[in-house]
């Protein structure tokens, strides 16, 4: 048997390799990418939820524009106190004590507390319901309690309650805004954890018309301006507001004069 | 006879049968009418009259805000009693104009020419329909000043007069060209003489026969008007599949009727023309179809506008006990009402009143990729995909797949064995990719 050609083809072969390793070796010394190694230890730190509550898109982005320094050692409102920290620390740089914020569900209309002035059958989402002639709920302000928030949150941190509406674990809330965004009503609203006294309705009806259409909207009568002696409240067109600013952060209602109960001490129970 | 149409479609049961022959009934005069400050496609108008103002029957109450809009005019005489926020016909609470009955009624003409309309200018003309606040009578509400102002470079052809009535249970444009044909065809000659064309087309779905008929006889003598029996399918009436059977012409995606020509207009707007023109009678009647099973007596009502649902449906003997829904329009396009507060607004073309029995709830099941959507859709769409996009929340691929030509007839949701609210995805996902274009812009 003759084996030459068995031995060309191998040598020839086998140079070719050779010949691509070393370019290779070459290419990837001459033309190395630099990474900052904090980029993937900072990518470790970050949550990894890609929830897109830092503006950018995705973890991975993020690090690498902390790195830069496009965005703060903070920018990641999801991630824990201690992870914030070993960022800084990474990054060189000091980290203000910023406060979490938490979802507010602005709403009380549960199947108890609003009319219902239709039945709906069909797509069941709060933003197709909201498409249909205003809804099924006589309050067009309101929760539409389908859940398009609980579909929207990555950190199992809001789920449907009993009364239809979506109740939000300040624990687990991360305070990433998904929710806010995506409610078709406007209802959900990002508020620092220490603030606990909120107004729990949007309503801006006119007081008979709130009242007919649910037990515990604001019916913008002023009482709670009256009877609160830190100013902190306010009407506007027919619906009280909170300055959170003077109001402070007290887990005391100012007043319980409020007579659809509308003003109410948020996560004041829990922390108790 | 030989009958044009579209391709694709679907053919929902007709259920004309409830009022196709009952004659028109005027409704009397309601007690107090709300009447909305917006009942067209365009810009809200302002009203121009307060609190305590007596008003006469076809005075100015708000006038129109921008070239797209219409002016609104009270139905009856009377004194505004409030101008504040009701709930209008489209699910939203909406600023109207409360008015009271009071005195005997008094008219306020639209116009004072005393020529025939045949010695009256083009711009006089317009001039009277913009005053009169005349907006199609179809359902879509687009102002009529408008849509026969076509800009100087697009010359139209053809014009349409649209007497399909292709949603099921609406019989209100037949009654019209029974009885007022005479009235009809004026009306489409001032309109003839505005668009300057020398010929119009009456388009007619077969199943309306005596329609056909007395139209027929009607326009014997005048050479430029033909008869066009079409094919009975939904969605016959939408302007852009009535083109297609008339004139075989195709509006392109995105484009106007006006952009190949043709302008088409509502048996109930040119009747609307002709009352404005020659009567001197602004827009402030409507023929409303009230019917369905859970209707004692179903009827089709000249209603004022501004009256409630609940006086129409009151003239027709009440509800049934087991009445589950209401709508305004037909039921493959009509709009749900949770109150019969609401007013009749110039696009109300009908109540329609389903007992429990006519709507049973139907369970949705998967998509089983049968493709009757698609032969459904008038437009060439894939619904399901498109639906299936919107739902996986991919609004840039539904919107690839021509979401926004979507015309909402309900054919695709009408023919599916799944039961898939397709419609509904549908506009869920045009909502949403207006929204992202908003925010681009």
């Amino acid at each position: 048997m003759d084996y030459t050609s068995v031995i060309y083809a191998v040598l020839s072969m086998g140079g070719i390799g050779l010949f691509f390793a070393i370019m290779l070796a070459l290419a990837d010394k001459k033309l190395k990418v630099e990474e900052d190694p904090r980029v993937a230890q900072i990518e470790e730190l970050l949550p990894g939820a890609n929830c897109g509550a830092c503006g950018l898109p995705g973890c991975a982005a993020c690090a690498d524009a902390m790195v830069k320094g496009d965005v703060l050692a903070t920018a990641c409102p999801v991630c824990s106190e201690e992870s914030q920290h070993s960022i800084a620390k990474l990054l060189g740089v000091e980290v203000e004590k910023g406060e979490r914020n938490v979802a507010v569900v602005l709403c009380q209309g549960g199947h108890s507390n609003v009319v219902q002035r239709a039945d709906y059958e069909g797509v069941a989402t709060c933003l197709g319901i909201s498409l249909v002639s205003g809804g099924d709920k006589a309050c067009e302000y309101g929760c539409l309690g389908k859940g398009d928030c609980v579909e929207a949150c990555q950190f199992d941190a809001i789920y449907i309650g009993e009364e239809g509406l979506p109740i939000v674990d300040r624990e687990k809330c991360t305070g990433c805004g998904a929710c806010a965004t995506v409610c078709p009503r406007n209802i959900i609203e990002m508020h620092p954890v220490s603030h606990h006294v909120f107004v729990l309705c949007k309503n801006h009806d006119k007081g008979a018309d709130a009242r007919k259409v649910c037990k515990t909207a604001c019916i913008g009568c002023s009482i709670c301006v009256k009877n609160d002696a830190s100013g902190g409240f306010k009407i506007d067109n027919f619906l009280a507001t909170v300055d959170h600013e003077k109001y402070g952060s007290t887990m005391e209602l100012p007043t319980d004069k409020c007579p659809t109960n509308a003003i109410v001490a948020v996560g004041y129970n829990d922390e108790k | 006879m030989k009958v044009s149409s579209f391709k694709h479609g679907s053919h929902p049961a007709e259920f004309k049968e409830y009022t196709e022959h009952k004659t028109l009934e005027p409704l009397p005069i309601p007690e107090e009418v709300f009447i909305p400050v917006i009942q067209h496609i365009g810009a809200p108008c302002k009203p121009v009259v307060k609190v305590g103002d007596e008003v006469k029957t076809g005075q100015l109450i708000a006038e129109s805000t921008g070239f797209v809009s219409s002016n609104i005019h009270s139905s009856i005489t009377g004194k505004v009693k409030k101008i504040g926020d009701f709930p209008h016909p489209n699910g939203t609470k909406s600023p109207m104009i409360q008015i009271v009955a009071e005195g005997d009624e008094e008219w306020v003409k639209v116009h004072d020419h005393t020529e025939p309309w045949g010695e009256m200018s083009v711009e006089q003309l317009k001039k009277i329909i913009a005053d009169a606040g005349i907006v199609g009578m179809g359902g879509a509400a687009f102002p009529t000043n408008v849509k026969v102002s076509p800009p100087r470079d697009k010359k139209i052809e053809t014009f349409i007069i649209n007497g399909c009535e292709c949603e099921p249970y609406l019989t209100a444009d037949h009654r019209m060209m029974v009885e007022q044909a005479k009235e009809m065809i004026e009306g489409t000659q001032i309109l003839m003489k505005i668009l300057d064309v020398e010929k119009a087309f009456i388009g007619i779905e077969s199943n309306k026969p005596d329609a056909i008929e007395i139209m027929q006889k009607s326009t014997e003598h005048l050479p430029g008007i033909t008869i066009i029996p079409l094919k009975v399918k939904y969605p016959q009436g939408a302007e852009k599949m009535l083109i297609k059977a008339v004139n075989k012409r195709e509006v392109p995606a995105g484009s106007l009727p006006m952009d190949v020509g043709c302008v088409v207009n509502n048996v109930g707007t040119a009747i609307a023309v002709y009352e404005a023109v020659v009567k001197k009678i602004p827009s402030i009647n409507r023929i409303v179809t009230v019917t369905g099973d859970a209707v004692t007596e179903p009827k089709n009502v000249i209603a004022r506008i501004g009256t409630p649902f609940s006086k129409l449906i009151e003239f027709c003997g009440g509800l049934k006990p087991d009445t589950k829904k209401i709508l305004m329009g037909g039921p493959m396009m009509g709009v749900a009402q949770y109150s019969l507060d609401v007013p009749v607004v110039k696009a109300t073309s009908g109540i329609l009143c389903l007992t429990k029995k006519s709507v049973p709830y139907r369970e949705e099941f998967t998509c089983i990729v049968c493709g009757r959507c698609v032969h459904a859709c008038p437009m060439f769409l894939v619904p399901t995909r498109i639906a299936r996009a919107v739902e996986a929340g991919k609004f840039e691929m539904a919107d690839e797949l021509g979401i926004m030509n979507c015309i909402e007839c309900g054919s695709c949701a009408y023919e599916c064995p799944s039961n898939i609210p397709l419609v509904q995805r549908i506009r869920i996902g045009k909502n949403k990719i207006r929204e992202m274009k908003n925010k681009k812009s």
